[in-house]
């Protein structure tokens, strides 16, 4: 068990600075995810980790170890791949009991260590099988398996159900957190699936373009986004982001073509200096709703719908005001029409403000 | 044949009339070279207007110069010759070419790509050349009329046929399998030994028995560099002892054709499979 520290992580390649200035503390025990959008630096950072990149600056350490120079058979880690990387030509037994074959444990220690890995993951049927008769889930399991008779001190994870069907993918994700807590080791998780990252991590670390924006526990992510990247990026349906100009007209007003609603108090102070300047205001599509008799006039605003999407559980519309475009997520009761015009609510103190020019929250 | 539709006289039209004339044009020299092995001189030599003529099988099948060939030649010992001098140039080729594919598929280094360009180019410099220089070489090492003259110099041409295509074939290889390897506790060779190599064992059949037969087969080295009797090859010693002056002695010609051909083809029979995968098939997990 094992803490994992990143020090000023930098990776350039040839012409492409692929991890900038990476500062990362992950605890003892943690599940970390690493979620950002392709070619953000992510894969590249876990790849770090584990010793199949060479660091250009700065330190990671293991443990109490630094591990910069070692070879990655040194760092006690495992791995699980996105394409499984499974031995083709080993059965699923040999598959899972090489990495300790190769540190030379006894005999009888390897066995009792891959039936119990076996038996945890319910794979102890296909123990003799090759991998190309497994079907994907099972060779999932497997790789995880291959992972976890190791009794490593971090694991890292490469996107490792993105192979998968929606269905698997959801079974494999809660499988997964299950043994994370059965097992207490210290996990390294990467993905572009920002849900994965939401439902799986203890913290989330977004990065975009080799940077990290912003690390957080999921709600914390999702409820204060660091800046309109995150914000962004976490949550779907996305959040709903209108170019408004602030005004001072008897308290402060957020002012775009055919849309206007107060600034809320708990934004007011910080918004003062911004007057007569655009800032872009960051709207939660389940923090919109239909207007009703006790919402204050100066958090509603008028929408047409667009498009109505009935989801069984909510309802989605798509809707205009002005030249803004917006999703809103309503309860199933609410009966919409397209190109009526509906009366919106916000909730006041959900709003966000972003920074036009930097996108940083204010 | 679902590919192959419509009526049966067009089935045969594009599909088995031109099939049958290319496994016939094919396969018609190999006949022939049999017939003849087993026919006799007397109806070798007879010609084509006499009665009772059948050129295409033989009558009186004889082995006679299959015994010839055994006796009166050193056909065994030319035999000898060429699976030592195949088999050693192969392994020495197929060591080199499996380090050298592996590092030009594998390891990211400078001039990478311009020297596997650069290997591969050497292979296109043709022998009826390169015998020139290289017979110059020979001699000064006192190689000449040597088994070692073509040990040496046939992976000049071995080498860079077995780099391209174990290197090709590497590359189909899943970089994963190696890393997964090396985090699970291998170094960097023992994953290429260990995970690799098992699973580019098509490929890397498929090179050695391209790679033996090309050395089993060839004719202009060994013919320049080996000059005694005893020193020949098949391919040289059948075609320089049994042609004397404008006489062709077809009969034992032939049979040290047939037999030079066998060893060859068991070597194709035996790994048909796996050099087929290995020249068509990648690795699936």
């Amino acid at each position: 068990m094992a803490q994992v520290m990143m020090k000023d992580l930098n990776k350039k390649y040839d012409e492409v600075h692929a991890v900038k200035d990476v500062n990362l503390h992950i605890r003892d025990k943690e599940f970390i995810v690493l979620v950002g959008p392709s070619g953000c630096g992510k894969s590249t950072t876990l790849r770090m980790v584990a010793g199949l990149e060479e660091i250009t600056s700065g330190e990671i350490s293991i443990g109490e170890r630094i591990v910069n120079d070692l070879p990655p058979k040194d760092r006690d880690i495992a791995m699980v791949f996105q394409n499984y990387a499974l031995y083709p030509h080993m059965t699923v037994y040999d598959n899972m009991a090489f990495g300790l074959k190769m540190r030379k444990f006894p005999k009888a220690e390897i066995q009792t260590r891959v039936q119990e890995a076996a038996v945890l993951l319910g794979i102890q049927e296909l123990l003799k099988r090759k991998p190309r008769q497994l079907s994907g889930g099972q060779r999932q399991r497997v790789a995880v398996g291959r992972a976890i008779v190791r009794h490593p001190q971090v694991f890292l994870f490469d996107e490792p159900l993105s192979n998968l069907d929606a269905k698997l993918r959801v079974q494999m994700r809660v499988e997964l957190k299950r043994l994370h807590d059965r097992l207490e080791t210290t996990a390294i998780y990467v993905t572009h699936d920002q849900v994965e990252a939401m439902t799986l991590g203890d913290r989330v670390v977004v990065m975009k373009d080799g940077w990290i924006q912003q690390v957080g526990e999921p709600l914390e992510l999702y409820s204060r986004p660091a800046n309109k990247f995150v914000a962004g990026f976490i949550g779907s349906p996305a959040m709903n982001f209108i170019d408004v100009t602030v005004a001072d007209a008897g308290g402060l007003w957020a002012d775009a073509p055919g849309f206007r609603v107060k600034v809320p108090p708990t934004h007011a102070s910080r918004l003062g200096a911004y007057k007569g300047q655009r800032v872009t205001l960051g709207l939660r599509p389940e923090d919109l709703r239909p207007a009703s008799g006790s919402d204050p006039a100066e958090y509603s605003f008028d929408a047409v719908v667009d498009v109505v999407e009935p989801l069984g559980s909510e309802i989605l519309l798509d809707l205009r005001a002005g030249q803004n475009t917006m999703v809103a997520r309503v309860e199933p009761s609410v009966r919409a029409k397209v190109h009526e015009t509906l009366k919106l609510a916000l909730t006041p103190d959900r709003a966000r403000f972003f920074d036009t020019k930097t996108e940083l929250a204010i | 044949m679902a590919m192959i539709q419509g009526s049966g006289w067009r089935k045969v039209a594009v599909f088995y009339a031109p099939l049958f004339a290319f496994i016939f044009g094919l396969l018609f020299p190999f006949y022939w070279m049999l017939v003849t092995t087993f026919r006799p001189d007397g109806e070798l030599y007879r010609p084509w207007n006499r009665a009772n003529t059948t050129p295409f099988w033989t009558t009186h099948p004889t082995l006679e110069h299959i015994r010839y060939l055994f006796t009166d030649t050193l056909f065994g010992t030319w035999l000898y010759n060429t699976m030592f001098i195949s088999i050693v140039s192969t392994l020495i080729s197929l060591f080199c070419g499996l380090l050298a594919g592996y590092a030009l598929a594998r390891l990211r280094f400078r001039l990478a790509g311009s020297l596997g360009t650069s290997i591969f180019i050497t292979y296109l410099v043709p022998p009826t050349l390169l015998f020139i220089p290289l017979a110059e070489i020979t001699r000064t090492f006192h190689l000449t009329d040597t088994p070692w003259a073509l040990i040496l110099t046939y992976p000049t041409f071995l080498i860079p046929f077995c780099t391209w295509l174990l290197m090709g074939y590497f590359k189909t290889i899943p970089k994963e399998l190696e890393e997964c390897a090396r985090i699970d506790g291998a170094s960097r060779v023992q994953a290429m030994v260990r995970i690799i190599f098992p699973i580019a064992m098509p490929g890397i059949l498929s090179a050695g028995i391209f790679a033996f037969t090309l050395s089993w087969n060839e004719f202009i080295y060994a013919l320049v560099f080996l000059s005694t009797t005893q020193q020949k090859t098949v391919p040289v010693g059948v075609v320089s002892e049994l042609i004397r002056g404008d006489v062709f002695y077809w009969g034992p010609l032939m049979a040290g054709a047939l037999l030079g051909s066998i060893p060859v083809a068991f070597v194709y029979a035996f790994f048909v499979e796996h050099y087929v995968a290995g020249l068509t098939g990648s690795v699936k997990g």
